[in-house]
């Protein structure tokens, strides 16, 4: 069972933060079909910029965390250069956004491949050190010791964790509140809704979109990264699954709001969790395993996410909740 | 205005307009697509240079070579005994261009003729796949000893097509009845054909290529019973290489789907449809049935690329495919809209973009960089044609504010015409509502 809900939780963190990197794209009116992109990216910087430290020796093993949250901010830095390829296009140059996002889509990948090719001779970029011994937060990097019971929720939340969930975790809270509680959370959304009318109040519509793609590229940089430590071992392959685009998936299904966006990403978490491990899955500690002897194809949770997202459009669409100006280019002189 | 060239000739020929705009617009659209295919290629140096400068390993001459290499891989023939690049005529080289041509001409048909219909077919990919499985299956299940290769052959290519059509059909029965866009319909489509045809190759081994040791998921070829496609003679023309006949049915096909798109009714319906539904709606067109057909017709001629890919016999599928989608599919894109998704152009640029990967083999093999440079170079192609169209657009509407000026009433007329043809990036906004 802590086995499950922290596997489910590895996979539904970067999904969160990259979901909500689509809201902050879409609210401020532009079509992140980028994020998958942007998370190869993100990976594939934070990874290098692991590589470079440790063989550099500017840190030491138990200056670890230290180092992970350097690498978050470079990656998020990272992923906001990127994803101002995207909103210059879409917002200066008034480009389609949905080819652009997918020209970022075709580039990443190529530009991380050739560049892993060039530095490391193979397709796969890995770090030096292990990666679970320098990030991973475990009974004795907290000075406890290893055979203390700690409790159910101690084994979830204090063993064999990275700090990067929660960091993720407070930052996809702290950035719901931005969105729905502030000044300029209420007027970037008003920029997706309605740009002419929050232009006549004073508002640089093109500024409040170049702030909600480049706020949304930073988070899918620190995605793809938390994606490549939690799932990947801290490699960077030029891939990341696919998890850009289920983490669209996740935002739909979301409905653009955060709150039903952790649901989902709970969800389709736990999908792509019994997925890959559903037969060493045992729920209750009893020795039985449970989901496979249900017998159901671990394809079939795999495609079910985005099976269920096409459902969802499907009956929601009448009364979805989708920004109305995301994908239309602002034009101040449109009527 | 994306299709311009299209659009406006058969009404300047109603009108009897001087051919000269046609041409002008036919021109514009070479030199901006060229001008994108050039700046990419300058990129793809930029990156070999800059990397050289960073990397000690990589010196002067070894860039200069890459450097070399994008612009003419296609006419690289090794190294000479001294060590230095030789370029000619290469068979080898042509000849594969052509064959790795085939899929990517017919995936951009497939996006050309959506994006005619106002939708942006981002689902190539998954009805590539879809193809691919219906046409391995039903090339290697029926037995060969009793029924002709030929006729396992046609019935492969038009499963293939069958399967593809299919999976187009959804995301256009999706956005026509429930008004779902169809660029996250056809991205779930992609992924939900990726694990189905991982799930069905793993539940059926048959079809797995069990022979080679150390070999895993990987489908036999079509050459193991000869339902592999006739090389027409074309291997005499080009020895040594992987071309077959299949680059001929791919042009043949070009030149159809030209026709019924320009002339005939049900091609103008589409079109139609893609400049302004609610206007065709409103003009007595079932819209609603075109953006269906529109799509399966995309969906068949991606599956059709499919088939003639893997009937071609000369690379096995990798069929753990769950994570990742064929790049063919995403490749149709620049290849349709740097042909501004005109049917004859789709035959030529197909056969650059080939030239560029070619380009990239050689690369690989010849000096220290690998052939994901030209994939870069594809990339940015893709980047700048987003805005190429803009740059046509604006243009266009100079060349015809000039030709305004001349009092020409025909060109006035095509000016109405192409301002109701909305782009397609409004369309989907819309649809998003």
């Amino acid at each position: 069972m802590v086995f499950l809900i922290q596997q489910t939780l590895a996979y539904a963190v970067p999904l969160m933060i990259v979901a909500l990197a689509g809201v902050f794209a879409e609210r401020s009116g532009i079509i992140n079909l980028a994020l998958e992109g942007i998370m190869i990216f993100g990976a594939f910087v934070g990874v290098q910029f692991v590589k470079i430290m440790q063989e550099k020796e500017a840190f030491t093993v138990e200056q670890g965390q230290i180092l992970l949250l350097v690498t978050l901010l470079a990656c998020a830095v990272a992923g906001a250069l990127f994803s101002l390829l995207l909103s210059f296009s879409a917002i200066k140059l008034k480009a389609d956004q949905t080819l652009g996002g997918t020209a970022l889509n075709m580039l990443a990948p190529a530009l991380v491949l050739f560049l892993i090719n060039v530095v490391a001779k193979q397709n796969i970029l890995r770090i030096p050190g292990s990666s679970a011994k320098w990030f991973m937060i475990k009974k004795s990097t907290l000075g406890i010791p290893g055979d203390k019971d700690i409790g159910f929720f101690g084994e979830i939340f204090l063993n064999k964790v990275y700090i990067s969930t929660y960091i993720c975790i407070i930052a996809f809270i702290v950035l719901s509140i931005i969105l729905y509680k502030t000044k300029f959370g209420l007027r970037l959304r008003a920029c997706g809704e309605n740009p002419q009318a929050a232009d006549s109040l004073g508002i640089n519509v093109y500024k409040m979109r170049y702030t909600g793609t480049t706020i949304s590229g930073a988070l899918a940089g620190v995605g793809g990264f938390v994606y490549a430590l939690g799932a990947a071992g801290c490699s960077a392959s030029g891939e990341v699954a696919g998890f850009g685009f289920l983490a669209l998936a996740v935002m739909i299904f979301g409905n653009w709001n955060p709150g039903n966006i952790a649901v989902s990403a709970l969800l389709f978490g736990l999908f792509k969790c019994i997925a890959a491990s559903y037969s060493s899955i045992d729920i209750n500690g009893d020795g039985v395993y449970l989901l496979a002897n249900i017998g159901i194809s671990s394809h079939v949770y795999r495609l079910l996410p985005y099976l269920i997202t096409i459902i969802v459009l499907a009956f929601t669409s009448k009364k979805s909740r989708a920004p109305k100006a995301e994908g239309i280019p602002y034009d101040k002189g449109a009527r | 205005m994306k299709n311009n060239k299209a659009a406006s000739s058969p009404l300047l020929d109603k009108a009897g307009a001087k051919p000269g705009l046609f041409a002008k617009n036919g021109t514009t659209t070479i030199i901006s697509s060229f001008i994108s295919i050039i700046i990419g290629m300058a990129i793809g140096s930029i990156i070999v240079a800059v990397v050289a400068i960073f990397n000690d390993s990589i010196d002067a001459r070894s860039a200069w070579e890459g450097i070399r290499l994008i612009f003419l891989g296609v006419f690289s023939t090794g190294r000479d005994s001294a060590g230095s690049l030789t370029f000619g005529f290469n068979p080898t080289n042509f000849g594969d261009m052509l064959f790795r041509a085939t899929p990517i001409i017919l995936t951009g048909l497939s996006v050309a003729v959506a994006y005619k219909t106002g939708l942006f077919n981002i689902g190539a990919s998954g009805q590539y796949l879809m193809g691919t499985a219906a046409t391995l299956a039903i090339a290697l299940s029926v037995p060969s000893a009793t029924v002709p290769p030929v006729v396992i052959w046609i019935l492969a290519f038009l499963g293939g097509i069958a399967a593809g059509a299919v999976w187009g059909a959804i995301p256009g029965l999706l956005k026509s009845l429930l008004n779902i866009n169809e660029v996250i319909s056809c991205i779930m489509t992609n992924w939900i054909a990726a694990n189905l045809v991982t799930w069905f190759f793993d539940a059926n081994p048959q079809f797995k290529n069990a022979s080679e040791s150390g070999k895993t998921a990987y489908i036999c070829k079509t050459t193991s019973n000869g339902v592999a496609t006739s090389k027409m003679f074309l291997d005499k023309i080009f020895p040594g290489s992987q071309v077959n006949g299949c680059i001929i049915i791919a042009i043949v096909i070009a030149i159809i789907v030209y026709i019924v798109m320009n002339k005939t009714t049900f091609g103008y319906q589409l079109k139609a449809c893609g400049g302004n539904r609610y206007a065709a709606k409103y003009a007595g067109i079932n819209d609603k049935r075109n953006i269906v057909l529109s799509m399966a017709i995309a969906g068949g001629l991606a599956g059709s690329a499919a088939a003639l890919y893997w009937l071609s016999g000369n690379t096995e599928f990798y069929w753990a495919t769950y994570q990742a989608l064929p790049t063919e599919g995403f490749n149709g894109i620049p290849v349709a809209f740097l042909a501004a998704n005109n049917p004859i152009g789709v035959i030529f640029t197909g056969i650059l973009m080939s030239m560029l990967n070619i380009a990239g083999l050689q690369i690989k093999n010849l000096t220290t960089y690998n052939e994901y440079l030209t994939d870069i170079i594809i990339a940015v192609i893709v980047y700048l044609s987003s805005f190429v169209l803009i740059i046509k657009t604006f243009l266009a509407k100079r060349a015809v504010k000039k030709n305004d000026k001349k009092s020409d009433e025909a060109v006035v007329e095509t000016v109405v015409f192409d301002d109701d043809m909305k782009p397609a990036a409004e369309n989907n906004g819309e649809a998003a509502e």
